[in-house]
């Protein structure tokens, strides 16, 4: 292999790599941030909505998750222009991967809620706290105990999914990659970069992951 | 005197069953009152009510002389809002069977969470009343431990102190000890008694025939979703009138 001709042509589009990089990481991280926010309001309604609630957010969960997440990158993208707003197609990708996102962080929040018993919420209840409060205080940070790992392990999904968003024309580090590839041919090496960014990427995300999961096991002194 | 507690026409379903067919009692001031009955008889279901744990269908309950968790609007019944509800709920402070402590705080938490969140008292003023409280069940000493650390008399002790510590007008113990190992029953039961001593308001559900006997003023024997027969402890334990109280004596163990 030749390495020489390898770095000089890593050198040589610095700035795609930096900028594919870039967009990768801009894009799950708007996914995840946004996706948790609506998957806890979609985890809330699911687990203690009363049925008109209850409803619309099951099958939001059913359906999205039994989307592929190419399909849902190609429908956002082609029916929000047929709709006529005007989304690029960076917008348009990333409110795909905010909605698959929510969907799987709904999920694992009712099964984190619902792992706790039914005592908590009348334990708060009888000390005057109103549901916000019981949520809140009590089961939420309890609930993200339970459910921390399997949220990284979907943020960590969502990284990787934002690779589908090359088939719109994000140039994300996937299309970066290719774009470059199709100029100097360096297949191989190419994508191994590719690979080893999305892996340091991702274990970034597991890092943070269990640096919360060691403070939130630490015994609580003072919580309020 | 108006009671602190005043239950009137009683009534309450689930879906075709009636649990409670009209239930009439009063808790006065600084009374202490024993419920017991058989499983199903509705007793614990009674109590809940005094807190809206659970809905009723009919009648009022008076906690205080306010009638909580419904008005009448217009001759239509309505329920009364979630922060209406969650005010009357304060009203009463309650021990469950299973504790029901918050696992992810410290016994001191557990106490201060409804101070600081729900009375709206500054952190050190909460502090300060929580651990009188956990000093006062023997527990200041395991302040920072979490329930998970403690045993099982020793987390219902810290559920006894949070729900004083509210301030509550009348305590409610639904079977306190019977979740307990038999040798940690007696620590419990101390503390419900010294508390029962020093003047506070108490509705109990319980197991424990000598303790009720022992310590209540009234005594209520609920059956089959009414109240059978009610009156002092001496009356109903050594001269029960109703053949069901004395056939449910005659089962339970003292």
């Amino acid at each position: 292999m030749d390495w020489s001709y390898f770095f000089s042509e890593v050198i040589a589009n610095r700035g795609a790599l930096l900028h594919g990089t870039a967009i990768t990481f801009t894009v799950s991280l708007i996914a995840i941030l946004a996706g948790t926010v609506l998957g806890i309001v979609i985890g809330i309604a699911v687990t203690y909505g009363n049925k008109p609630l209850r409803w619309p957010a099951r099958l939001y969960i059913d359906i999205i998750r039994g989307t592929p997440v190419l399909v849902l990158v190609l429908t956002t993208f082609y029916v929000s222009s047929a709709v006529g707003l005007n989304f690029t197609a960076f917008q348009a990708g990333a409110l795909a991967l905010t909605l698959f996102c929510a969907s799987h962080v709904g999920e694992i929040l009712r099964g984190a809620l619902q792992s706790l018993s039914r005592g908590q919420i009348e334990a708060g209840r009888a000390i005057g706290l109103t549901f916000g409060g019981i949520f809140r205080y009590i089961l939420f940070p309890q609930a993200l105990r339970f459910a921390l790992p399997t949220w990284i392990t979907a943020a960590v999904e969502m990284v990787k999914a934002s690779t589908l968003l090359s088939v719109i024309g994000v140039a994300e580090l996937l299309l970066s990659t290719q774009q470059i590839i199709s100029n100097n041919f360096l297949n191989m090496q190419f994508y191994l970069l590719a690979g080893a960014i999305y892996f340091l990427i991702d274990f970034a995300i597991e890092q943070v992951g269990r640096s919360i999961g060691r403070r939130l096991e630490q015994p609580t002194r003072r919580m309020v | 005197m108006t009671p602190i507690v005043d239950v009137r026409d009683l009534h309450k379903r689930f879906g075709e069953l009636e649990v409670l067919k009209g239930i009439d009692f009063t808790v006065t001031e600084g009374e202490v009152v024993s419920i017991i009955g058989a499983s199903g008889s509705g007793k614990t279901t009674l109590l809940r009510c005094l807190n809206l744990l659970e809905e009723f269908h009919q009648g009022d309950v008076l906690i205080g002389g306010e009638a909580i968790g419904y008005r009448v609007q217009r001759g239509q019944r309505t329920r009364v809002g979630e922060r209406e509800v969650a005010r009357q709920r304060a009203m009463t402070g309650m021990v469950f069977q299973s504790f029901n402590l918050f696992p992810h705080m410290s016994a001191l938490d557990n106490v201060t969470l409804g101070l600081t969140k729900v009375r709206g008292m500054p952190r050190s003023k909460a502090i300060e009343l929580g651990d009188h409280w956990l000093e006062r069940v023997g527990m200041l000493e395991r302040r920072d431990y979490r329930p998970s650390q403690l045993s099982g008399g020793q987390q219902q002790r810290v559920a006894i102190a949070r729900a004083i510590a509210m301030n509550p007008k009348v305590m409610l113990f639904d079977e306190a000890t019977s979740a307990l190992d038999p040798e940690r029953v007696g620590e419990v039961l101390e503390t419900i008694r010294s508390l029962a001593q020093e003047g506070m308001t108490m509705v109990l559900v319980t197991h424990e025939m000598r303790f009720a006997r022992d310590v209540s003023d009234k005594v209520v024997f609920m059956e089959d979703g009414m109240i059978a027969e009610q009156g002092l402890p001496e009356k109903l334990f050594m001269h029960p009138e109703s053949p069901r109280l004395q056939a449910f004596l005659k089962t339970s163990s003292f």
